[in-house]
């Protein structure tokens, strides 16, 4: 019980910023409540009942008195506003080096596949120094991912991809908790978030990666040795062909379902006349509920694929559409 | 005044002997009444939730109740709270009793239908008491999508049912409110002239009026979700469950503005009275009422920062909030200056209001910290936020309702409250409040999520230290409900005007006869015709 701090350990490059910005804030609000407390009991003292003193009619309202007090706040609130926001949008795009690792939070765990295949459950080892970007779902009810000495919370929803990037600086392991609340154990939804030295990193990914990274038997043959090195993408390709998806979205079956090489990441042109950007969300969605947006040109005929993928699944796909964006697209199909 | 006067024109209180003449009163002060012995009721049945959490806090694990009952007693701590005592709170009982009064009527403008409203309140309340008694309910008072359509397992649709008619009760009132002061205002009491708390009932029933519908359509779409499983929250039928949120919020967030404007208009009342000044910048006071009641409806957004709404909608919800704190921070300040060469006071109410101040400050300032998006992202949904609200609505609201309460009492009761004591339980309440909530700030910066049956041993020193206050606060919540109650009988009968205070509603007896005044009143004046130079009579003699 006597073993507490008044600072969270800082251990993002993100946490130091945001200490910055609640220390400004905390000492400008301490000076404003300081100010005005003091002035009421000044007030208090000096004009209570019992005392003779220079009580003649003050002025009941003052203009400038009241534009000062309202114009020297707001644009002290303007400055925090755009101190804070500003960090905040800097933050919300991670840098294109930065590791992708899939989240599935459920009641109540935490389940998580690195880009090696590996799958750890309430845990999360990163090395430190990396960025590393979360891509989250939640099979369930709306959870959400928080580690306080990160600085960095986000809500995970069920149906949708949302995403967290952060940089650890500091080795250690480090809180993990449920920040929404999720039902009977959300309090006991926890788990850690493990910084480790590159090296350790590497030694640990080799040491764990044999028992759990189970490689599918039948390696893809469709693109003959130009597959996917990516075990996750391995994964992808296999359930590609063993749900049926190369079907229609195969290389040669392009007339019914669009071609998915050289879509990943780039602009797509739907039916209804947006326009959308193809990423990690458009792709679970178009599995999930294929008739919400559909490519210009094709008919909504796809089914849906909502209840017979896990959400490991699902992230697997999604690296491998992902993997086939990375591919350069077939002449015939550029339109 | 002597009996003989007292005969030919009974009280309110001696208008009418039996429960019929209650029950079926169309009185507004009567109607008051009833809506006060209601909601301290619930404020209890809220408390004793309030109880139960913080002995369960005690200590790191999750030992003194599982957690499934831990999550309902918090969730019904914030429904009984929120819904059944806060937002009915100082509107129902001192708005009921005081507009009319305050602007010479005779009683609001729809009299039978301000007894309906407390019926509707009366069947919603029980709807939620019925949910609580049959094993009660575990969403949260937010009722977040879709854990509450589908994957709760209590009680969601009987509190939904609850919580649904109760806004019937809510809009019904605010609507009375708008009516009774455009339509009934004494003749020379101009806008200019409104005392500043009706001005703070007016812009609260404006939205009452206007947010409440909302919330009522949402909470029938989660129960249309929950049992015919319509698809419009769980993304598994096709649904949205942050639509959820945004309609949850843009009545919620309004909401706080109901939990806290009409302290507001108490504070703006007991300050000058104590102070024996006009009200400094009485335009500024009143028009920022206004203000937050229409920028209240823009700021919902900043409840979903980390929800996964848009980046740009971030950005500017933030930047609305941050705008909000202006009319805030203009009372604060008014409020202030208006103490300036006046003579001051320390009655009890006083001392409510000095609180109110404080406390409603630290509220607001930690309101920028959550406005502000890098450092929400960290203590969103942390107990740095049960910290901020429990500042505005506990430190400020129930500080504000009692301190009104209390200024109040010899017109409603016709007698005085025991002074000392009533100072005793404000500087009680004053100092367990804050030693309840303080060291919530500071866990919640370490960390410590929100609606947590267990948590780790590192946060145990702030959660001995908090349940510590709330013992002290439960103390000084009992003491007023001990000493007015032994007011009823045993309380020094009051004058018309103990506080020589300006105000209509001091023009007549204590308690006010039926029809309020003998004689209807015309305004010739400003308000608060408050002289500092003049000493008042020791009202305490």
């Amino acid at each position: 019980m006597w073993n507490f701090s008044f600072a969270p350990v800082e251990a993002s490059t993100y946490a130091h910023r945001v200490d910055l910005i609640f220390l400004t804030l905390t000492v400008l609000s301490t000076l404003l409540v300081i100010g005005v407390v003091a002035a009421i009991l000044y007030f208090a003292v000096k004009y209570r009942s019992g005392r003779e003193v220079d009580r003649t009619p003050a002025k009941i309202s003052h203009l400038k008195l009241e534009v000062t007090w309202i114009v020297i706040p707001f644009f002290l609130g303007l400055g925090l506003y755009v101190w804070a926001a500003w960090t905040y949008f800097g933050e919300a795009t991670p840098p294109p080096q930065s590791m992708d690792i899939y989240v599935t939070a459920k009641q109540w765990m935490w389940k998580v596949q690195h880009p090696e295949g590996m799958r750890e459950i309430d845990e999360l080892h990163v090395p430190v120094g990396q960025p590393v970007r979360l891509l989250m779902t939640s099979e369930d009810v709306i959870h959400s991912f928080y580690v306080p000495a990160f600085r960095m919370k986000h809500d995970v929803l069920p149906g949708r991809y949302t995403s967290l990037w952060f940089q650890a600086t500091k080795p250690g392991r480090y809180h993990l908790f449920c920040a929404e609340y999720c039902g009977t154990s959300h309090s006991m939804m926890l788990g850690s978030v493990v910084v480790m030295e590159p090296a350790q990193y590497q030694a640990w990914l080799k040491e764990n990666s044999t028992p759990n990274a189970v490689l599918p038997d039948q390696t893809p043959t469709e693109m003959a040795g130009k597959g996917p090195e990516d075990p996750m993408a391995v994964r992808g390709e296999a359930l590609f062909q063993s749900r049926g998806c190369n079907g229609c979205h195969g290389a040669n079956a392009h007339v019914v379902a669009p071609a998915l090489r050289g879509v990943f990441g780039n602009t797509v042109q739907l039916a209804s006349g947006e326009t959308i950007t193809a990423d990690e969300q458009y792709v679970m969605e178009s599995i999930l509920d294929p008739q919400a947006k559909v490519v210009a040109g094709y008919e909504p005929i796809m089914p849906t694929f909502q209840g017979l993928l896990s959400t490991e699944e699902l992230a697997q796909l999604v690296t491998y559409v992902k993997y086939l964006g990375s591919q350069e697209a077939p002449a015939q199909e550029q339109q | 005044m002597n009996t003989t006067v007292l005969q030919e024109n009974p009280t309110y209180l001696s208008a009418g002997y039996g429960w019929k003449s209650w029950l079926f009163t169309t009185d507004h002060k009567r109607i008051a009444l009833l809506y006060l012995i209601s909601i301290t009721l619930f404020f209890f049945v809220g408390g004793f939730f309030a109880v139960m959490i913080r002995l369960e806090l005690l200590t790191p694990q999750s030992d003194l109740v599982s957690p499934e009952t831990y999550n309902k007693f918090f969730t019904m701590h914030g429904v009984m709270m929120v819904w059944f005592f806060l937002i009915p709170s100082i509107p129902t009982v001192l708005g009921n009793f005081l507009v009319p009064m305050m602007i010479g009527a005779r009683d609001l403008a729809f009299p039978r239908l301000n007894l309906m409203s407390w019926y509707l309140f009366m069947l919603g309340s029980a709807f939620a008491l019925i949910a609580i008694v049959a094993g009660g309910v575990d969403t949260g008072w937010t009722f977040y999508t879709p854990f509450s359509s589908v994957y709760s397992s209590t009680h969601v649709v009987l509190t939904l049912v609850g919580v649904f008619i109760t806004g019937f009760s809510s809009i019904l009132t605010g609507l009375n409110f708008i009516v009774s002061v455009h339509t009934l205002r004494a003749p020379g009491l101009t806008w200019g002239r409104l005392p500043l708390f009706v001005w703070t009932i007016y812009a609260t029933a404006l939205i009452l009026v206007l947010a409440t519908p909302v919330l009522g359509i949402t909470l029938a779409l989660v129960a249309a979700e929950r049992i015919w499983h319509v698809g419009i929250f769980n993304p598994a039928l096709g649904g949205d469950p942050l639509l959820f949120q945004h309609l949850f919020w843009f009545y919620s967030h309004p909401a706080v503005y109901i939990m806290i404007l009409p302290g507001m208009g108490v504070v703006s009342e007991v300050i000058p009275c104590f102070s024996r000044k006009h009200p400094f910048g009485y335009k500024f006071i009143a028009y920022s009422s206004l203000a937050l009641a229409i920028f209240g409806f823009a700021v919902w957004g900043h409840h979903m920062f980390v929800a996964g709404q848009s980046v740009y909608a971030g950005m500017v919800f933030s930047l609305i909030s941050f705008t909000i704190a202006i009319p805030s921070a203009i009372k604060v300040f008014n409020w202030t200056a208006t103490m300036y060469r006046g003579r001051i006071y320390f009655r009890t109410p006083m001392l409510y209001v000095l609180g109110f101040i404080g406390l409603f400050m630290m509220g607001g300032l930690t309101g920028l910290f959550l406005a502000s998006l890098a450092v929400d992202v960290h203590v969103h949904d942390t107990y740095f936020v049960v910290a901020h609200f429990h500042y505005i609505m506990v430190g400020g609201m129930v500080m504000a309702y009692l301190g009104g309460i209390h200024f109040w009492w010899p017109k409603i009761t016709g007698r005085m409250y025991p002074e000392a004591w009533g100072k005793f339980a404000a500087l009680t309440i004053f100092v367990g409040f804050n030693l309840t909530f303080f060291p919530q700030y500071l866990v919640g910066y370490l960390g410590m999520p929100r609606r947590y049956a267990s948590y780790p041993p590192e946060f145990q020193v702030f959660n001995v230290l908090s349940t510590a206050g709330a013992s002290i606060l439960a103390v000084g919540y009992v003491l007023p409900l001990l000493y007015l109650l032994w007011s009823l009988k045993y309380g020094r009968r009051a004058e018309p005007n103990p506080w020589e205070a300006s105000g209509l509603e001091w023009q007549t007896s204590s308690p006010p006869p039926k029809d309020n005044f003998e004689v209807m009143p015309v305004v010739t004046e400003r308000p608060y015709n408050y002289d500092p130079e003049v000493p008042v009579h020791d009202p305490t003699r």
